[in-house]
């Protein structure tokens, strides 16, 4: 069985975690125009390479990053989702639907 | 009798049949360059040929005909969807199937023996009245079974009231078949030569070159070449190759794990799924059972197994046929597959203007090569998207009008 080191829990089985794909940036839905917010949505990088992403271990619900190569099936590197992202999001109402 | 044999293997009044013709030096420019010698692009070029007029054509392939997914998937031929679009698609492809054979002149072993769908709960019960009534309305042979006909069609099913996931009824699918993948590939690649197309195997694309959103040439290791059309049929690697030529796809790339077993004893006749057990079963012409399953749980190119997947794919089918417990496994392998959000393939146009994708064939494109190279022709030598095809291009994302089959696959991925 694969081992994955989960930054919480320490290595446990491959099993445990599930995939929730590339880590991407969220364009700012009050001034990005459809075919842009289209392409957020649905399109994917699909590297063939090294990817960050993000994994849960799901018995903990507990997510993270992961940078893995998605040719040889290597995991590089795990760690916390703060080592990231530093600064709470604010999610209050945009410009346009302010007005 | 061995000496009788060498004698007639070195003699010069009996020379191998050469069905693919070497590679000849790259020319400088083609009407039209097919990226990919597997079925697709075999059928596409076989299309454009005999079909479209257009000769002067180039396959390209990094490694040779017919030796990527092509060889790889398990030849599963159905057309029981869920969508009109896509099964109006599919039915003409099984069409083309049975007459495949005799169109090109080589065995491709087609049979159509059935195809049977368990199911295991109440919402595949729902799903599946759906199918055969969507299925029926499109003129496609499909009914739903009770558990007494099963028995009937398959006797060694395991039919337990009490198992883990009994079964309680299924979708019968008289058009389903199958057929031997490799012939596919090699029937379409020696016709399309015989008229005049050029496979390079060996030959990798490393750069699509571009200007005024056209292509304008197709860089590979053997030189540059110029074309007035390029298509792309790399099912398995299509982010990678579409990246070339700067377009961004909405697909992700998953292994899809298969084995096959020793030859048996003819037990079963149709190809039998679940798609709740996450597994399907067929038996070949040679009596070797293929067991296939469903995607790999995350993103990888790769075409490994894993012992993991392999064990809950042999316990699921050991549910449905305990007695193979006993049987032993000849042969396991893995694809590479284009998992799109839909279920359906991404075909036609690209944002620019002479590039077009076959791609986003996910685990259902061994069952509709000829249909796509049928279309895939039609649309490159006439410029426009056939109606048959319109469904499935690249701009239904931008406009969210996605063709949803995520219920109709063979095993749910």
């Amino acid at each position: 069985m694969k081992i994955m080191h989960c930054p919480l829990n320490g290595p446990r089985n491959i099993s445990e975690f599930v995939s929730g794909g590339e880590v991407t940036q969220m364009p700012e839905p009050s001034d990005t125009d459809d075919q842009a917010w289209a392409d957020y949505v649905w399109m994917h990088n699909n590297t063939d390479g090294i990817v960050t992403e993000w994994w849960c271990h799901v018995p903990s619900s507990y997510w993270f990053l992961v940078e893995r190569n998605t040719v040889t099936d290597e995991i590089l590197r795990t760690y916390p989702a703060r080592e990231r992202y530093r600064e709470r999001k604010s999610f209050e109402a945009g410009p346009e639907e302010k007005k | 009798m061995p000496f009788g044999l060498i004698k007639y293997g070195l003699s010069k009044r009996y020379p191998a049949r050469r069905d693919i013709p070497p590679n000849k030096e790259l020319k400088n420019s083609y009407d039209v360059v097919v990226i990919g010698a597997g079925g697709h692009g075999a059928s596409i070029a076989y299309h454009l040929a005999r079909y479209q007029g257009i000769t002067n054509v180039a396959v390209l392939d990094k490694g040779y005909v017919g030796g990527g997914n092509t060889g790889r998937n398990t030849a599963v031929i159905r057309s029981n969807y869920i969508t009109p679009d896509s099964v109006n698609f599919y039915k003409e492809s099984v069409d083309l199937y049975k007459q495949l054979s005799n169109e090109l002149g080589y065995n491709m072993l087609y049979s159509q023996r059935g195809q049977l769908t368990l199911a295991h709960s109440d919402a595949s019960m729902r799903t599946f009245r759906l199918r055969a009534e969507v299925n029926k309305h499109c003129g496609v042979r499909s009914e739903m079974v009770d558990r007494d006909q099963i028995r009937e069609i398959v006797p060694c099913l395991n039919l337990d009231q009490y198992a883990r996931f009994p079964i309680i009824g299924g979708l019968w699918h008289l058009d389903g078949g199958t057929a031997r993948h490799d012939s596919v590939a090699w029937g379409y690649a020696m016709r399309a030569s015989q008229l005049g197309v050029e496979f390079h195997q060996g030959t990798e694309v490393t750069g699509i070159q571009k200007s005024n959103g056209r292509v304008t040439a197709i860089d590979t290791n053997r030189g540059t070449v110029h074309c007035k059309d390029a298509v792309q049929a790399v099912a398995g690697m299509s982010s990678v190759v579409a990246r070339m030529a700067g377009i961004r796809l909405p697909i992700r790339t998953f292994p899809l794990q298969a084995m096959v077993t020793q030859p048996l004893k003819r037990f079963v006749d149709p190809l039998v799924s679940s798609a709740a057990l996450h597994c399907y079963i067929s038996q070949t012409a040679r009596g070797e059972v293929v067991i296939g399953g469903g995607s790999d749980p995350y993103d990888l190119y790769s075409t490994r197994s894993t012992l993991e997947l392999k064990e809950g794919l042999i316990a699921h089918t050991l549910e449905l046929f305990p007695f193979m417990s006993e049987v032993k496994l000849l042969r396991q392998w893995a694809g590479m597959t284009d998992m799109t959000p839909d279920y359906s393939p991404i075909m036609g146009e690209s944002p620019l203007q002479n590039y077009w994708l076959d791609a986003g064939w996910g685990t259902w494109g061994f069952k509709a090569t000829p249909v796509a190279g049928k279309r895939m022709a039609e649309a490159i030598a006439t410029g426009r998207m056939p109606e048959q095809i319109k469904p499935f291009g690249l701009a239904r994302f931008e406009t969210y009008q996605l063709s949803n089959e995520a219920g109709a696959t063979a095993a749910s991925h």
